[in-house]
């Protein structure tokens, strides 16, 4: 008995942290959620492409393992900051996707009553407070969210997501040191895509590894695989626990890649194909984790293709929200600057 | 005088608005460079920190725009800062979180936050801080929709304009001149607010409108008085708010006095002077004037070390003096 209970535990040690920590629903859900944002991104461009969206938007194909491992530890209680590439983190955070394509097509159903589209995209009540137009601009307002949190007392962990090019911005070494001296519950993510628009973090970083950063402020820096789901929210559980219990604060390098261009102006003249190819072939996020979850038996190719057919009918029933939803009235145009008060 | 009136300077009736906030709401806490035991570089936080302690009356490093940056992200999560800038020219360094942030948050999302932080601008010239420390930049964040910008004038009117401040639910950027902490005036005690978005007639006349900003209210009131013995009656306006701007108590004067001169410290070009100008341009009380409107700002240059030179780029009193009696004897 005690042998074989031994054993057992020892198999179980061996696996990968998602698969000790997740029951095989919530595995099973975590891959729904990548494929809810990879398709939804899809969606968007299609969309875009057929003229239904105007303006520009930027997509976070490739991206799908780093922005569902950092939200799996929180709760909805819990905040984030987001970034211009953020309808992943919108997603993994619990946004419904029609709300979202409504906020694309710029409808008032929308999540921000079709005032601030992708960029702005957001979702209070479940605490996305924002994406943000501004590289590095939601890093210090994240930083006030956990001094919020910490004043009050709500045990709410707050976690802003940026990207490598933000992290030469001043905002964010001037809200880590906040955030360390005041020993704030939050955690810096750096989704470090290689490539802030054309500029390689090689071009425009003076360290190698943007963790090494954390250094200087004394606090964690953690490196993950940010393709690789488990390795991610391994590294935000440890984090979030670290906030929780009022040690402070931690950044998160999360190396990833984005198979799209920056936004909609991009030629790709910075990066080859071939180094596109060998991302989308050898280290897609989502078949990283299929090959996982197939090898660890938690679910099988036709567990995989009812995923997919509920996905696909949750993003075309989005996007016919969206299109049957109502425009705003331009006699409201007013609205929101101010609160209206009686 | 009311027995709960009593003589507080300006910089006294800021300190005792900031107290009684944070006596009344726990939400309420200051943050800004220097304000803790030090008591801020003028001395407005004083000693609050003996009362309120290092938490609520609080040290940031000298991080502008990282600070002003989590004023915003703490006032969207529930709480109600006040942030001190140390000088308002380092508003420079925080546009991004004012302009960006805090003013387009509520607007961007839909109405799905408010952000009720308070900034406080220690702003103008006269101390010989030359050009980096003297800068009158209200007109700057006039400009953005999404901010309230306030100059209150009075000790009176900072304490009440700064209290319905912290209970607006909107961003208030309050521009104080560093000439006027010291200055004293009547001060009711306890609670009371002065509305953001009204102006105040603070000397009535027949003559000649004179719609001023901060402390050129002050000056423009002692021109006043050295005209009157010239038997020329100027009316007071003493705007005390630049966004959102009353008209309609500018537009009622100068439809009684027939003259408007203009008169602010910050560069004359491009500022509140044009935009009370246009405001009676576009106005019923165009078909009143008499005279043109006249501007009087600040010179087209920063401001300068040297005393003499500091004063002439700004209007003082015997500037107001010229303008005003030139405009009523129909000289311009
Ligand atoms: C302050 C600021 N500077 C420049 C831009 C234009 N811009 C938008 S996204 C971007 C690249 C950001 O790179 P990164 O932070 O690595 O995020 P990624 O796009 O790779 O997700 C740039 C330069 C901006 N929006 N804000
Ligand atoms: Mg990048």
């Amino acid at each position: 008995m005690a042998t074989a209970k031994k054993k057992a535990d020892e198999e179980q040690s061996n696996l990968p942290f998602a698969y000790r920590q997740y029951s095989t629903a919530e595995l099973k859900e975590v891959l729904r959620k990548m494929y809810l944002i990879r398709r939804f991104e899809e969606g968007a461009e299609d969309s875009y492409m057929r003229g239904l969206i105007h303006g520009t938007m930027h997509l976070s194909i490739g991206q799908e393992a780093s922005a569902m491992g950092i939200c799996m530890p929180l709760t909805t209680d819990d905040q984030i900051t987001s970034t211009h590439r953020g309808h992943g983190h919108c997603i993994a955070k619990g946004a419904d996707v029609k709300r979202m394509f409504a906020e694309f097509f710029g409808k008032t159903t929308g999540y921000c009553k079709g005032r601030g589209g992708s960029m702005h995209i957001a979702d209070v009540s479940i605490g996305n407070l924002g994406a943000n137009g501004i590289v590095g601009g939601g890093i210090p307002i994240a930083v006030g969210a956990a001094l919020s949190a910490k004043r009050m007392k709500t045990g709410k962990v707050v976690v802003s997501f940026f990207g490598d090019g933000a992290n030469n911005e001043g905002a964010f070494h001037e809200a880590l040191n906040m955030a360390s001296i005041w020993k704030l519950p939050v955690i810096f993510v750096c989704e470090n895509n290689g490539y802030g628009m054309s500029t390689s973090t090689e071009r425009s970083t003076a360290v190698k590894n943007i963790a090494e950063r954390a250094a200087a402020y004394s606090m964690p820096g953690v490196i993950v695989n940010g393709n690789i789901f488990s390795e991610v929210a391994e590294a935000s559980h440890a984090a979030v626990e670290r906030a929780r219990a009022g040690e402070g604060p931690t950044l998160i390098e999360s190396k990833t890649y984005r198979y799209r261009g920056h936004s909609k102006s991009d030629r790709n003249r910075y990066r080859t194909k071939e180094e596109i190819e060998d991302w989308i072939s050898n280290r897609d996020p989502i078949m990283l984790f299929e090959n996982e979850l197939k090898e660890f038996g938690v679910i099988d190719e036709n567990g995989i293709e009812a995923i997919r057919a509920s996905v696909r009918a949750e993003i075309e029933a989005g996007i016919e929200f969206a299109k049957a939803s109502p425009s705003p009235q331009t006699s409201d145009l007013a609205n929101f600057v101010y609160t209206e008060q009686a | 005088m009311d027995a709960s009136v009593r003589e507080l300077s300006y910089s006294q009736a800021i300190q005792e608005a900031m107290a009684l906030a944070m006596e009344a709401d726990d939400r309420v806490f200051l943050m800004g460079e220097d304000i803790g035991v030090y008591g801020g570089a003028f001395q407005v936080t004083g000693d609050l920190v003996d009362r309120f302690g290092s938490e609520r009356v609080m040290d940031t490093p000298i991080s502008e725009l990282g600070g002003a940056g989590v004023a915003v992200g703490a006032a969207m999560t529930g709480m109600r800062p006040i942030f001190e800038f140390q000088f308002s020219d380092f508003a420079t360094l925080a546009m991004e979180q004012i302009v960006n942030q805090a003013a387009k948050m509520r607007f961007m999302l839909g109405g799905e936050v408010s952000v009720p932080v308070v900034m406080r601008f220690p702003a103008g010239s006269g101390t010989g801080a030359a050009a980096q420390h003297s800068q009158s930049l209200e007109a700057w964040l006039g400009h953005v929709p999404g901010l309230k910008v306030i100059q209150p004038a009075t000790p009176h009117d900072v304490k009440g304009m700064l209290l319905a401040a912290v209970a607006d639910p909107d961003p208030v950027m309050i521009f104080e001149h560093k000439l006027l902490y010291k200055m004293k005036g009547p001060v009711p005690e306890g609670h009371y607010t002065v509305p953001i978005g009204k102006a105040e007639v603070r000397r009535e006349g027949r003559d000649l409108t004179i719609v001023a900003t901060s402390i050129m209210v002050h000056k423009a009131l002692e021109a006043a008085e050295a005209l009157a013995a010239e038997g020329i009656d100027i009316e007071i306006v003493d705007l005390r708010t630049i966004r959102p701007m009353d008209k309609d108590t500018i537009i009622a004067s100068v439809k009684k006095t027939s003259r408007l001169l203009c008169v602010y410290e910050a560069v004359k070009t491009l500022g509140i002077g044009a935009e009370v100008s246009a405001a009676v341009a576009e106005s019923e009380a165009f078909d009143y004037l008499d005279a043109p409107i006249v501007r009087l700002g600040g010179a087209e240059t920063p401001i300068p070390y040297n005393p003499e030179l500091e004063k002439a780029t700004v209007p003082q009193v015997p500037d107001i003096v010229a303008a005003a009696r030139d405009l009523v004897r129909g000289k311009r």
